[in-house]
């Protein structure tokens, strides 16, 4: 699916949809993604009228209680060019479910499907649709990256990150062999199988102390609270940060679940 | 088989705690992605054949009754027999009194899945015929009496010693000077002790990796040789297939055949790949004097119009186990019967009853590697939801999660209200962690912190930051310094 970037004006109103996590959990990815954006020549807004996707029900298996949610957010989002969120997950939700979610709804099906046209993850935005190539941030540090889920394997979130990351001044990519596999959050999963849900999150975490990289960075909250809870847990000192904090040069507040 | 899968919590508990299992499955989560991955690289048309085997399966879905009806012309055309048969119990019926026609005290079997799900040896055992698995892996599990914990590598639970203890336990004979740690002698000791089966055996059962319309054949694949000699050297040859096993020509399963191997193993092409062609006709060298074929639809025709269609074209290859992050942790045999993975969690509710295996569905983070990595493409963990919807439906799960979404469905569509809730919530509860930044542990969220520190929240959502922007038009990096506390 390909945004109509050609009927949109050099400086496209973008709505951001911060997500629920980065709501409550940490603003400073929302204040990150507003700043990528707006370097990225976008004229950002706010809408008031959004809470979250409605993934946790969708995934549930309960699409009424998803739909009820769905619909405040896509008539939220209907007036902007385009929608970008800090979540692989959430564009994911919307890109690739909403259309499931409203099939055959005459009404909503039509609006889902325009929302899911214009609707973007932050990072595969800023480098596929704005074209943009390179960060002004720095970062002393060695840095593994998670590549999430649904950003990976929805919406094809790979390179854009490193792309990105790797015009990061001082900043030291390292790899790790697991880096695509699933950290074990799953949304209700991890509290539905807490044992299975640990034994998944620690391959991911072993795999990422192996790196010995100072950081880990992902695309998404929910990964990101999961792995930063259990290395902390497992008493490790690699800081866990969104990578939109590390793009946007705004590192000062602490890392997810401390240091 | 009985199925455990109601108790997926547990038997996952017990797999987590197993050492020498957890050793297996990492063994195995080492070995099978790599080499798919090295054997694809290999091949450029990888992509491509993927999509065409995926139109077969596709096309034989949209005329399945055209081609069953086909090859059963084909069968009796070769003077072989078709043995239609609805459900487990008519299978077992069926191959029973094959069995006692042909007067069959000994029956060699290779690998089949079919046979595990109708629970044939059990059944053959109950009436006085001897079973004896021949694929070295079953024949391990066999002695053990455990179901197969993987599609294509049934004891890969077991490590050397265990197998060597095993063999011990069983062989009465083997002398207990025999060295038997090396994968090696293992496998003498087993070709040994099979050897006189394979040539006592009166009845010969395979599965079938395809059908094949146009000529009344089947296809095997195996790395052992284990079914040439089950289907060649008995009089007579059963095979096992489900319905949607069929492909239209030989054409197509070269196809399939070669998206099969690479996908499963890593293998270009397994070691054997043998095509049966019904009984010996004059002038072959061998072959069985009987061929018969139990079509088994056990639930499969039901699924041909619903949500569940795409399942039908599995292969069976196992590249879903091997690439889940759930099997990986857990292994086969926690998921409760005879199949496992995400194939397994898509496929048992239909075959054993969606309460039964209520779990299997629902224990999957839906990280879509399955799905990835499926030579048919097939949208496992859509079908996953789906399920989980069906579930939800018909009112399974816990009440209080049930109650919980409504509960937050119905704030979360008030958006107002939401932020109304939200803001002192997370406000009070980022006061309350102290510089650490996380809990350790919190009322209500014992799941999350049994495992796991819970992260606190900066402090101020998001939203309420800025709402304070735009009515103090601040600018916002003001307020994003204050929302993130030292």
């Amino acid at each position: 699916m390909s945004a109509p970037t050609t009927s949109v004006p050099a400086s496209p109103r973008v709505g951001l949809f911060v997500t629920c996590l980065v709501d409550l959990m940490r603003p400073t990815v929302g204040f990150a993604a507003i700043k990528l954006l707006e370097e990225a020549g976008c004229t950002v807004e706010v809408a008031r009228a959004q809470t979250c996707c409605g993934q946790p029900a969708w995934n549930s298996g309960d699409s009424a209680n998803a739909g009820k949610v769905a619909r405040g957010l896509i008539a939220a989002f209907e007036p902007f060019d385009y929608v970008v969120a800090p979540s692989g997950s959430c564009a994911g939700m919307i890109r690739a479910h909403y259309p499931e979610l409203f099939a055959g709804d005459a009404q909503w099906e039509p609006r889902a499907r325009a929302l899911a046209a214009k609707t973007h993850e932050l990072i595969s935005f800023l480098a596929d649709v704005r074209g943009v190539t390179r960060v002004a941030a720095r970062l002393k540090a060695s840095v593994t990256y998670h590549d999430s889920c649904s950003g990976l394997r929805e919406l094809g979130v790979k390179r854009q990150p490193r792309a990105l990351l790797a015009t990061v001044a001082g900043l030291e990519l390292r790899e790790g062999p697991e880096a695509e596999t699933c950290c074990g959050f799953g949304g209700l999963f991890c509290v539905k199988y807490p044992d299975v849900s640990a034994a998944i999150t620690d391959v991911k975490t072993d795999d990422i102390v192996a790196t010995g990289a100072n950081f880990v960075l992902a695309g998404d909250m929910g990964c990101l609270m999961n792995i930063a809870g259990r290395l902390k847990r497992r008493g490790s000192k690699v800081a866990v940060r969104h990578v939109a904090e590390v793009l946007a040069g705004m590192t000062d507040a602490p890392p997810i679940a401390g240091d | 088989m009985e199925s455990t899968s109601g108790r997926f919590e547990n038997n996952a508990r017990a797999a987590l705690s197993d050492p020498t299992l957890q050793t297996a499955l990492a063994k195995l989560a080492d070995g099978f992605p790599a080499r798919r991955l090295e054997a694809a690289g290999r091949m450029p048309e990888f992509e491509a054949l993927r999509d065409a085997a995926t139109e077969i399966k596709e096309h034989v879905l949209d005329h399945l009754d055209v081609y069953l009806e086909t090859f059963e012309r084909q069968v009796v055309a070769n003077g072989g027999e078709i043995h239609w048969c609805r459900d487990a119990e008519e299978a077992r019926q069926a191959i029973l009194e094959i069995c006692r026609a042909a007067g069959a005290r000994t029956v060699t079997k290779s690998k089949t899945m079919i046979g595990e799900e109708i629970a044939i040896n059990e059944h053959l055992e109950r009436h006085g015929i001897r079973p004896v698995e021949t694929d070295l892996g079953e024949y391990i599990i066999q002695l053990r009496r455990e179901p197969p914990s993987h599609l294509i590598a049934p004891a890969i639970h077991l490590s050397l010693a265990q197998v060597a203890e095993t063999f011990r336990a069983s062989h009465k004979e083997l002398p207990r000077e025999r060295a038997l740690n090396e994968p090696d002698a293992l496998l003498a000791e087993a070709r040994a002790k099979l050897r006189p089966d394979f040539l006592a055996a009166d009845v010969g059962i395979t599965g079938a990796n395809m059908l094949i319309a146009e000529t009344g054949g089947n296809v095997l694949v195996t790395n052992e040789g284990n079914a040439d000699l089950t289907h060649t050297l008995p009089r007579v040859h059963i095979v096992i297939a489900s319905i949607e096993k069929i492909v239209p020509t030989l054409e197509d399963a070269s196809v399939i055949v070669r998206v099969l191997a690479r996908s499963a193993t890593g293998q270009d092409v397994t070691v054997y790949t043998s095509f049966c062609s019904g009984p010996r006709r004059p002038g072959d060298l061998d072959g069985p004097d009987e061929y018969h074929v139990i079509l088994l639809d056990n639930g499969r025709a039901k699924l041909l119009g619903g949500e569940f269609r795409d399942m039908l074209r599995c292969i069976r290859c196992g590249a879903c186990l091997n690439h889940c992050p759930v099997y990986r942790a857990v292994g086969g045999h926690a998921y409760g019967w005879v199949y496992s993975g995400p194939m397994g969690a898509v496929l048992m509710p239909a075959l054993i009853g969606m309460h039964e295996a209520r779990h299997l569905p629902n224990a999957s983070t839906l990280c879509g590697r399955c799905e990835s990595v499926c030579p048919m493409r097939i949208p496992l963990p859509r079908m996953l939801r789906a399920w989980r919807e069906r579930l939800h439906r018909a009112g399974r799960g816990s009440l209080f999660a049930r109650l919980g979404l409504s509960a937050w469905a119905s704030v979360a569509s008030r958006p107002g209200l939401y932020h109304a809730i939200m803001a002192p919530l997370i406000r009070a509860l980022g006061n309350l962690a102290g510089p650490g930044r996380r809990f350790r542990r919190l009322p209500f969220l014992g799941a999350w912190t049994s495992a796991r520190d819970f992260p606190a929240p900066e402090g101020e959502t998001f939203m309420s930051l800025w709402a304070e922007a735009e009515r103090k038009r601040k600018p916002y990096a003001d307020l994003r310094a204050r929302s993130a506390r030292p």
